[in-house]
């Protein structure tokens, strides 16, 4: 009888091996979240039971998941299993899990279910990158959210929490967890903090934020700073083939991440240096005849990050903006999302809430074209920078080729 | 205020540091960008926490979550935002600042916090969140709109609501928000004036006391698209 949970999960392993073959093979899809979901209806433990004696990292947050893991796994300089295909629910990770025996466990995790994932990996390492408004209609508001990630950090035993000491509610969540490397990045977003996660007074932000109740900034030991990761003793020059400047506050936490596992900085830096493209955004691409470089953008601090000043952006600009589910059905974030950047652009307004992208750029004396045929868009010539929400991004990363 | 060609628009952002949860800035945007597109001179102002309430004709309270509602009520209390509001200003509130200017509202668990009463209303918390596009049929007008709150405001017999609902909940299922003088509030949160261009300019109408010219925008089309997906 003791062997039972294990036969069960030999079981729902092959099935869902089954699964993703028969996935694969009959072009219904890529073969990873299908046969993960039969697997762990089979065996509800079968995430722990896959997990069971790897070294496990969680990396999750609003924004740069999926990007942080991809550094994480090139910088780590072992064999690493994980979800790369960006299905970051507990059916994607059993999926990564069975694809590879590697020890070596890089899982991005959806913010929603990070508790439950922790349970289920007994993970060395997460990843607290920043917690801010995404999806609003379908998942909690920022703050339900942060309390559940303190609930589940605080027991965490054998870990390493790697967290945002700038986003107040970040810190709120992971300042109960035994070991935490704080980070500390300079001029991140901020507005969704606005108020004292303890007390909801409003905080102060000067050189560190701070609030009257005591609530306050930790000391980091681990800085992001332009270009340059700072760490206690050390000090790393990036040189990312990954365009923006919040790629290096990735990168920053990819390096924190990795050296609590035993990872050399040097080593780890220069192994995420060669990363260019992570899963289709930031490389060039064609759409008919136009040569476009495809960013994802699917909140306010998302935009924010895009359009930063100094931001490497074409004159030509298509903004992609849907309302599905996957994407929030409220496009009211628009109006958080500093647009008004694009000003001095020529932007084409795209996508199924192109009428309330367009309404938002005409107050801000954005000039912007509403496109309701994309056969317009073959018409002029240059390169175009398509910044798109989440549906819409992979619209269009499913009708361009890579350059 | 008086109208004219050196009309001054002062619109009042008030806490948008507290309530501000969906792109509740969107509507200053829209009724600034609206009222220069007919030549009025306007001044957006903010009233953060810990601020003096700014001096405005037209004040916009937003929504937000429990925490920060309260603080907002407190404040507004305060300042004595009431006296505001007899004083013949224009006020447009959106869900929790829809709950703010009623008698009471429901915070954590079932708790009452009083409200500022400018408003014979009391909002209670509803058995379900409420989720989604809304309409609510406003005069001629039709109000087009996203909800996502779990209130439910039940009016005094001498308030009027907004409008009925043609979609959605609104304040109990049946009716949304209310129109009580120059104050005007509606569960349709964030930016909803940007999909109301009419309500916009009726905001504008009564805080500047102008009459104004019809003026086309993208916004037109914005409205009609939202009232044709929802069959409307």
């Amino acid at each position: 009888m003791k062997r039972r949970p294990s036969v069960r999960a030999a079981l729902a392993v092959s099935a869902a091996r089954l699964i993703n073959w028969l996935s694969r093979r009959t072009g219904r899809g890529s073969g990873t979240v299908a046969g993960g979901r039969v697997g762990l209806r089979l065996a509800p433990t079968l995430l722990a039971h896959l997990a069971r004696e790897r070294q496990v990292m969680l990396v999750t947050g609003t924004n740069g998941k999926t990007t942080t893991s991809a550094l994480i796994r090139e910088g780590w300089g072992l064999p690493v299993a994980a979800n790369a295909t960006g299905a970051n629910m507990p059916a994607g990770h059993v999926a990564a899990l069975i694809e590879s025996s590697a020890t070596a466990v890089v899982l991005e995790t959806d913010e929603a279910w990070l508790s439950a994932v922790i349970d289920q990996t007994q993970p060395a390492v997460i990843v607290l990158l920043n917690l801010s408004r995404d999806q609003l209609d379908r998942a909690s508001e920022v703050r339900q959210l942060g309390e559940r990630w303190r609930g589940a950090l605080a027991g965490v035993t054998n870990c390493t929490v790697v967290a945002n000491a700038s986003d107040p509610l970040v810190v709120y969540a992971a300042e109960l967890a035994p070991v935490v490397t704080w980070v500390q990045v300079p001029g991140m977003w901020q507005h969704d903090a606005l108020s004292c996660p303890h007390c909801t007074q409003p905080l102060r932000f000067a050189e560190i934020w701070s609030c009257a109740c005591g609530f306050t900034e930790p000391t980091a030991s681990v800085r992001s700073d332009g270009s340059r990761a700072v760490f206690d003793n050390e000090e790393v020059e990036l040189t990312l083939a990954l365009p923006g400047a919040f790629n290096f506050v990735n990168a920053t936490f990819t390096l924190a991440a990795l050296r609590a596992v035993g990872v050399s900085l040097d080593e780890a830096a220069t192994r995420v240096a060669g990363v260019s493209s992570v899963q289709g955004r930031y490389g060039r691409r064609t759409w008919r005849g136009r040569e476009l470089r495809l960013l994802l953008a699917k909140n306010p601090a998302g935009v924010a990050a895009l359009l930063a000043p100094g931001a490497d952006l074409d004159d030509e600009v298509w903004v992609a903006i849907n309302a599905q589910t996957a994407d929030g059905k409220d496009p009211s974030w628009l109006y958080d999302a500093p647009f008004e950047r694009l000003v001095g652009h020529n932007v084409r307004c795209l996508g199924e809430r192109r009428l309330d992208l367009a309404t938002r750029l005409e107050a801000d004396g954005v000039v912007a074209t509403v496109v309701d045929d994309l056969n317009v868009l073959t018409l002029s010539q240059g390169p175009v920078t398509l910044i798109a929400n989440y549906t819409a991004f992979r619209q269009w990363m499913g009708e361009s080729t890579p350059c | 205020m008086d109208g004219g060609v050196d009309t001054v628009l002062r619109i009042g952002l008030l806490y948008p540091d507290l309530l501000g949860t969906y792109g509740d800035g969107g509507n200053a945007r829209i009724l600034a960008h609206r009222a220069r597109a007919r030549g009025i001179e306007v001044e957006v102002l903010e009233t953060r926490v810990g601020e003096p309430l700014v001096e405005a004709d037209l004040y916009l309270l937003g929504g937000g979550e429990d925490g920060p509602q309260r603080l907002a009520s407190d404040l507004l209390m305060k300042n004595d935002f009431a006296g505001r509001v007899t004083n013949g200003a224009t006020v447009f509130a959106v869900c929790a600042g829809l709950q703010i200017l009623g008698n009471s509202f429901a915070v954590e668990g079932n708790d009452t916090y009083p409200g500022l009463g400018i408003v014979d209303a009391v909002s209670g918390r509803g058995t379900s969140r409420s989720v989604g596009d809304m309409a609510v049929k406003v005069g001629d007008h039709v109000l087009v709109g996203f909800e996502n709150h779990g209130g439910v405001t039940t009016l005094g017999v001498t308030v009027a609501p907004l409008g009925a609902m043609l979609r959605g909940r609104g304040n109990d299922g049946a009716v949304d928000g209310y129109r009580a003088g120059r104050v005007w509030a509606t569960y349709a949160h964030g930016p909803a004036l940007a999909l109301n261009p009419w309500l916009a300019d009726e905001l504008v109408a009564s805080a500047t006391g102008l009459e104004l010219n019809p003026f086309a925008s993208v916004a037109d089309e914005l409205h009609r698209e939202r009232l044709a997906s929802l069959g409307l």
